[in-house]
């Protein structure tokens, strides 16, 4: 009989290559399933991995998908560390969203802007985000509801919520009667790094918080106390770490990356509030959480990785006649290799008669 | 006549460790033989290859006469082999027959049963009640029940796992003469332990293990304690010195505390009061679950529930204050449990340093000083002799004695002026408890005031200077070590001081004070 027997010391540079490793495994089995198919293999893999970086468009393409990957993604991955698990990060974007939307909406006269404003706007942004975690950690915190109950039902609140708003007060009245808000001016945008491409400061927000919260989760003391209260919550109370003071800082910090990533949307890669802003950037965030481990420098690969699914997933229906399906096999076969890899990092397979 | 029972050149490899090294073992039918050893030397691994739940890597296991496989621990109950471990699988809110029940067939009618187990439990002097829930037993009592479920299966072995380490004296004697009369009936008894004159009093053979091997087969009544502990360590216990007897001003009290259950099955604290002077060393003793834990989780911290006042730390109130408040001004803590409180097991000891280090020296403008925690941790290993591959090994990769090591190091190495230790030396091995004690020793002789909560009565005897005991969540007076007798504290465990919630005028009226019965055991 095969068991799995822990390992006395797993190896931290495996640790590393895992995800590389499950990388290179989900192309085996993209080969695979292409040849299953009929389709030739090598046409295959070049949709997913050669046709969406093969030039600037593309990468900024890949730049503006990851973008509220990574930012959904670092507050997510701050959360289940501390053992807090919301799931309703799309939720608290979409707030992050109308509320960063409303004041540009608010500010915006058809002229001026510019850094002030843009700031103002950013900030209502965090801000939006983290009030709508905050009914997540008060329920919690005062009545011991389920934050994942909660969480989830609050993204279709702020769905409804979005979709009332732009249909009714905020529709642009030159709209064609379109559900959407008039478009910001250019003095209210996130200007674009790339010039010409939807690429724009927004991707430069999503680096700075993955250092951020690099340093926060591996240097920091308040890191380290969420930590031990998610790892072993006794331990927390012995080391004298509120549990309370944990809950409201992991929502917070998971609010103000989803508001983050709501508001770039806004002014940096749409320009108008309209009732998508999101196509499910916020639970699309869990994989890449825990693709990238919880930790921020996997993010990053893991919200690359997925952004190449999405982009290529797209192309392989009209390249390849494929449905649309084959994204998410991609992502499953993904996953599944990098968590086997995980589990024979901390254990080796043991044959015992 | 056959052996009941012969291990021969049995070894079992565990990917860090050899625990068992070509073991050799036989048991004689009718007789107590004990297995010694430290923590460690591989006796766990040993009897799980006797009931069937390891596989041994090689060797030979011959049952009265028989080659053996012993697949599982039901094979091993088929063959008539019962195992009572050490630590209790019963569930409390189930009768002691509907307990029992659970390991039989599904068939098994409860009057039936609960016939058997008076019988039963009457034969050999174990008094028990089938309709009682688990809840309302004493430790003692609940091991009856695990004792007398491994008697229903008539059993020609029977394996006890460091038996006497959650009963009074009187339990401990009453434990004995069960065992002697199982003996005398032809019954062979597999004993565990790691306490010399247990050994010595109850049993006829005596193997000793170190190091995954055997070091030696005795008589135990021929020997003395210190032969057999040289046996044991291979080499000679330290010598513990003498209190010094000059304590100083009062630097930690507890004053009327008193704290509700926090869930069902805990105890409620009555109006606890102490004072623990510096450069002294106060033990209480107590049977476990008699509110240790309540009243270790209200001085530490971790439980503020109670009254502002309740707690005096150098004559300042920080009944509400938590752990971490109480360990800025020098109160330091070693809890029971290592894994998952003491220490967070997928951390490396380093990070660990940082549970109870938590000042300028580790942490800068809100950032970890890895340098220093490493460093410290580092310290600690070396001098508290902690068996780790270094700093950055995870918690859950060290033995548990080798952890508590670390803890209690750790702890002091923050320079307490108060210390509260629970257990120190539960679990650790012979050599490594006597260096826990004396480094206990050495800092009261530094002026620290230091407050043990142990279920070793010989531990407390030896290292406190005053002794109280807790029994149902009352606190009796304190005794000066020195006039102390077993006998007398034996007797406190049960809550029988004057006044105490175990004589008739204390007025507590909670299910198990109505019955002294119940802690008595």
């Amino acid at each position: 009989m095969l068991k799995l027997e822990p390992r006395a010391a797993p190896s931290r540079l495996m640790s590393y290559l895992s995800p590389l490793l499950a990388v290179a495994l989900t192309v085996i089995g993209g080969v695979i399933l292409f040849s299953l198919l009929g389709k030739d293999p090598l046409a295959g893999l070049a949709v997913f991995f050669w046709e969406p970086i093969k030039n600037l468009r593309g990468w900024t393409e890949i730049g503006v998908k990851c973008t509220p990957l990574i930012l959904c993604a670092l507050g997510y991955a701050i959360c289940y560390r501390s053992a807090v698990m919301t799931i309703g990060a799309e939720g608290m974007l979409l707030a992050g969203a109308i509320a960063g939307g409303g004041m540009a909406l608010i500010l915006d006269h058809g002229t001026g802007g510019g850094v002030f404003a843009i700031a103002a706007v950013v900030i209502a942004g965090m801000v939006g985000g983290m009030l709508w975690a905050s009914i997540t950690a008060l329920l919690r915190d005062r009545f011991n509801t389920s934050e994942i109950l909660v969480s989830l039902m609050l993204v279709y609140v702020a769905e409804l919520l979005l979709s009332y708003l732009v249909s009714g007060p905020w529709r642009d009245p030159q709209g064609f009667n379109f559900p959407q808000s008039r478009l910001f001016s250019s003095g209210f945008l996130l200007p674009a790094i790339v010039p010409n491409t939807r690429l724009n400061l927004g991707f430069v927000f999503a680096i700075v918080a993955t250092l951020v919260a690099w340093i926060f989760m591996s240097k920091s003391f308040a890191g380290f106390r969420l930590q031990v209260g998610g790892m072993a919550p006794l331990a927390a109370r012995y080391a004298g770490f509120s549990q309370r003071r944990a809950l409201w800082t992991a929502l917070m910090i998971s609010g103000a990356t989803a508001g983050l990533a709501g508001v770039i949307e806004t002014i940096g890669t749409v320009g108008q509030l309209t009732p998508n802003m999101s196509p499910g950037y916020g639970f699309a965030a869990i994989i890449v959480a825990y693709v990238g481990r919880l930790h921020p420098i996997g993010i990053l690969f893991s919200s690359f990785i997925m952004a190449l699914f999405y982009i290529g997933g797209e192309l392989a229906q009209s390249r390849l006649g494929l449905p649309n399906a084959i994204t998410g096999v991609f992502q499953g076969m993904l996953l599944f290799f990098l968590l086997g890899a995980d589990v024979l990092i901390a254990n080796r397979l043991r044959w015992r008669s | 006549m056959n052996t009941r029972l012969t291990l021969s050149n049995i070894s079992k490899r565990y990917p860090a460790v050899l625990a068992n090294d070509s073991v050799h073992l036989t048991v004689q039918p009718g007789e107590i033989h004990a297995v010694l050893g430290e923590n460690g030397a591989g006796k766990s691994t040993l009897m799980k290859i006797i009931y069937g739940a390891v596989k041994p890597d090689a060797g030979e296991v011959i049952w009265n006469g028989q080659p053996v496989q012993i697949a599982s621990p039901a094979a091993a109950r088929q063959l008539g082999i019962a195992m009572v471990f050490q630590h209790f699988s019963l569930f409390d809110t189930l009768t002691v027959a509907e307990n029992i029940a659970l390991g039989l067939p599904s068939d098994t009618r409860l009057d039936h049963l609960a016939t058997r187990i008076i019988a039963t439990a009457e034969q050999y002097g174990l008094a028990l009640e089938p309709q009682r829930h688990v809840h309302t037993l004493s430790v003692g009592e609940r091991q009856r029940v695990e004792i007398v479920r491994a008697l229903l299966t008539n059993p020609q072995l029977l394996i006890l796992d460091e038996p006497t380490s959650v009963l009074t004296p009187q339990a401990v004697e009453k434990l004995f003469d069960t065992l002697r009369l199982l003996s005398a009936q032809g019954c062979s008894i597999l004993y565990i332990s790691h306490k010399l004159d247990e050994i010595r009093a109850l049993c006829h053979t005596c193997t000793v293990m170190r190091a995954g091997r055997v070091t030696g087969v005795c008589d135990p009544r021929q020997e003395t304690a210190a032969s057999l502990s040289r046996m044991m360590i291979g080499g000679d216990l330290p010598v513990l010195k003498a209190g010094s007897g000059t304590a100083g001003p009062v630097l930690f009290a507890a004053r009327a505390l008193s704290l509700a259950k926090s869930h069902p099955f805990a105890t409620q604290l009555r109006d606890i009061s102490f004072e623990l002077h510096a450069g002294e060393i106060l033990g209480i003793a107590g049977i476990s679950g008699n509110g240790q834990q309540e009243l270790l989780a209200a001085l530490s911290g971790e439980d503020t529930r109670i009254a502002d006042s309740a707690v005096l730390l150098d004559g300042v109130a920080v009944g509400h204050q938590n752990a971490a408040q109480r360990r800025a001004s020098g109160l330091a803590f070693v809890p029971e449990e290592r894994l998952g409180r003491g220490a967070v097991p997928d951390m490396s000891l380093a990070d660990n340093i940082l549970l109870s280090h938590q000042d300028s020296s580790t942490i800068r403008r809100g950032l970890i000083r890895s340098g220093a925690i490493r460093q410290i941790a580092a310290a600690i290993i070396a001098r508290f002799n902690v068996k780790a591959g270094g700093p950055h090994s995870l918690a859950r990769s060290l033995s548990g004695g080798n952890l508590q090591k670390f803890i209690v190091g750790r702890e002091i190495m923050s320079n307490p002026r108060v210390l509260v230790v629970a257990q120190p030396t539960w679990g650790v091995d012979v050599g490594a408890a006597a260096q826990i004690r004396a480094e206990l020793i050495a800092l009261r002789d530094a002026g620290c005031a230091v407050l043990v909560i142990s279920e070793e009565l010989d531990e407390l005897f030896e290292i406190s200077d005053r002794l109280m005991v807790i029994a149902k969540g009352c606190m009796s007076p304190p005794l000066q070590t020195a006039q102390a007798t077993v006998d007398q504290i034996g007797l406190w465990m049960s809550g029988m001081w004057e006044h105490g919630p175990g004589t008739a005028d204390s007025g507590t009226h909670t299910t198990k004070a109505a019955d002294p019965k119940a802690v008595h055991a």
